[in-house]
């Protein structure tokens, strides 16, 4: 009964607030004014249903809180059928072969779609090993991203590289890059690194759009040549296949390698500097070292999908790489699951394909996002799939017995 | 024979704040020395200076490892420190939160193994070898500290006497030659001190360590050490056998105040 007359005072409030600009609608040519007594009455539902709903999604949060947090760990059947390692191997095969077929069946714009989803799942996985892994507020990925993309460009212009041999020099481009930031930046934490990272996204892109002479400035670089398969001259629609084969393998390897990392020594060293800086140095790991290998580590995929991207697109200019392209790909991070590779190709897959097939909605895009982005937060906040600690094997005959006593 | 710990008046001051004004210290091998003093004293100041998480103003800290030669360690990184063989735990529980028991552990490790971003990527069979090498490693060090039940926890679901445990034994990874407890007994209940009483005097025995530590628990402190150093607004004002010490009467002044007559 409480939750019902707090949903009325709520709805009666955002009619008093809305009054003035849903209601009254004076012309001004006819000196009339219309009074919109209809809209009053729908809001008023419309805000009271809300906000009861929001209040009892709130309620079974708590609910459901209180029981995680009791020790009964319940996990969907979706995450224990992840877990269930008799499936792991067929379903990895099920979903390589379903990528690998795709591009016969489907159109040359549905690849395309296809390919710039595996390019953010790159970008997205290399901004989860410096945010999720290493705990460190990085907003300026797409400067990297640009980095690789101009590094491909402007090699192949100037001193005709192709393809192949830019792929690596860009990875490496934009890890140096990634590491030079790195150094001034090494004191700061949370929302300072976060403003530098930014600032730092903002200068690579107004250099790029500046520096006329080298770049070509805001109108960008064109004619940008596809990459080859053995000389042979493919049609538009064949190397736009070629092209999503490169990204395909190329998200395959990072998520190989990105996971392999965290699993390693260097993987752990990251992790520890996120629990605890002080801590981490008194246990002889090298933090001016490893804040370092974070930057590069995660950078340098920036780099390699830059260079891909601009193959894919022929065309580059710095419009490509606002901010707003570093915030999508640390909402693809947040939105998966933090530290979670399947969840940052989960969040990629929400935030690039879904935009890309309901284009009816496209005028409320950056509602739907910033609303999703809110009920994330507060219902989920750890992400689509949160982060999975890992469980070392250990082998001991008296485990046993010791867990059996008491603690 | 030389000292593991060689500390010559240091001083520390923050500002215009002298928190650590000629402190000299030494550690003998084998040796458990304590440290004591009021609260704000400036232990656990000395205890920063000394791992270089602070650099102090004046004087020198010499540190000799167990093989190794005589290293002067003020102004090294901290990093450093802890690989030439100076382990510390800390006052406020600094634990890897998050991250399981044993992967604390496993943590310490890293100044002791060597696998690069190579290693990692492409997973060779000396890196395998090694990793096994960590896990096991580790999960010896927590059978030892008899945490080993506990290893697959988030470390911060620990009870609170295995937290201060799970530290010694992180500290232990590191395979140190000297070990700094910061007020390990604190919040421990009597039995719980007695038993972590008996764990270091283990440990100094097993592993062959010189111990360095901070407690406020007198009894503890009386019945452990060999030597106790007593400080007080940042200058040492006594030292000597835990009998030495707790007779002298300055620091039963520093202890009791003013007009105590005990």
């Amino acid at each position: 009964m409480n939750e019902l007359k707090k949903s009325i005072l709520v709805s009666i409030w955002f009619m008093f607030l809305t009054f003035p600009i849903m209601v009254i609608r004076v012309n001004s040519i006819e000196k009339t004014v219309v009074w919109r007594w209809e809209n009053l009455a729908l809001i008023g539902i419309g805000s009271f249903v809300l906000s009861f709903v929001w209040r009892w999604a709130l309620r079974r949060k708590e609910v459901s809180d209180a029981v995680a947090d009791s020790g009964s760990k319940e996990t969907g059947k979706f995450s224990r059928m992840l877990d269930n390692p008799a499936l792991r191997l067929p379903l990895q095969i099920g979903f390589l072969a379903l990528f690998m077929a795709i591009p016969w069946v489907v159109t040359t714009y549905q690849t395309n779609i296809l390919i710039s989803f595996l390019l953010y799942v790159v970008l997205g996985l290399g901004l989860n090993v410096i945010v999720g892994v290493a705990g460190l507020l990085f907003l300026g990925h797409a400067a990297f991203y640009a980095i690789g993309a101009y590094s491909y460009a402007l090699l192949n212009q100037y001193f005709g590289l192709g393809f192949w041999i830019s792929l690596p020099i860009g990875g490496i481009l934009a890890a140096l890059a990634g590491v030079a930031l790195a150094f001034p930046v090494l004191r700061l934490r949370g929302d300072y690194l976060a403003i530098v990272t930014l600032g730092f996204g903002e200068i690579v892109r107004l250099l790029l759009e500046n520096w006329s002479n080298l770049t070509g400035g805001p109108s960008g670089i064109s004619n940008i040549p596809r990459p080859g398969l053995m000389d042979a001259k493919l049609s538009v629609a064949d190397a736009n296949i070629y092209i999503y084969y490169i990204v395909l393998a190329l998200a395959i390897i990072t998520i190989i390698a990105v996971s392999r990392l965290k699993d390693s020594r260097i993987g752990r060293a990251l992790q520890a500097l996120r629990e605890d800086e002080v801590a981490c140095e008194a246990m002889g790991i090298d933090r001016v070292g490893v804040k370092l290998m974070a930057f590069g580590l995660g950078t340098a995929w920036a780099g390699f999908a830059g260079v891909v991207f601009a193959a894919k697109t022929t065309f580059i200019n710095p419009a490509s790489f606002t901010f707003f392209e570093s915030a999508i790909i640390l909402s693809i991070v947040v939105l998966g699951g933090m530290g979670s590779n399947l969840g940052v190709i989960l969040g990629s897959a929400f935030l690039v394909l879904l935009p890309e097939y309901m284009r009816a909605f496209s005028e409320y895009r950056m509602i739907l996002f910033a609303t999703a982005m809110v009920l994330m937060m507060v219902f989920r906040p750890q992400g689509l799939i949160p982060e999975k600690r890992r469980v070392y094997t250990v082998v001991d005959p008296e485990l046993n017995t010791a867990k059996g006593g008491q603690i | 024979m030389e000292p593991v710990l060689d500390v010559t008046a240091v001083s520390m001051n923050f500002g215009g704040l002298r928190a650590l004004n000629d402190v000299e210290l030494k550690v003998s091998s084998g040796e458990i020395v304590a440290l004591i003093g009021p609260n704000g004293a400036g232990k656990t100041t000395f205890f920063n200076c000394i791992t270089s998480i602070y650099t102090p103003t004046e004087g020198e800290v010499w540190f000799t490892p167990r093989k190794g030669v005589r290293t002067r360690v003020n102004g090294m990184k901290p990093n450093l420190v802890t690989a030439l063989g100076m382990a510390r735990t800390f006052q406020n529980i600094r634990l890897f939160k998050n991250m399981s028991v044993l992967e604390n552990v496993m943590i310490a490790r890293h100044c002791r193994t060597k696998a690069g971003i190579l290693g990692a990527l492409l997973r060779s069979p000396a890196v395998c070898r090694e990793e096994k090498e960590i896990v096991d490693r580790s999960y010896e060090l927590l059978k030892y500290m008899g945490l080993h039940k506990f290893y697959d926890e988030q470390a911060c679901n620990l009870p609170y006497g295995a937290q201060r445990r799970l530290e010694i034994a992180r500290a232990l990874a590191t395979e140190p030659t000297l070990l700094l407890l910061d007020e390990p007994a604190a919040g421990m209940n009597p039995q719980e001190t007695e038993s972590l009483k008996q764990l270091v005097l283990r440990i100094r025995d097993e592993m062959d360590m010189a111990i360095l530590l901070i407690e406020h628990d007198m009894s503890m402190v009386m019945s452990l050490s060999e030597r106790i150093y007593v400080m007080e607004y940042g200058c040492l004002i006594a030292h000597g056998t835990p009998a030495e010490v707790s007779s002298d009467p300055r620091v039963i002044k520093a202890y009791l105040g003013e007009d105590a007559h005990a």
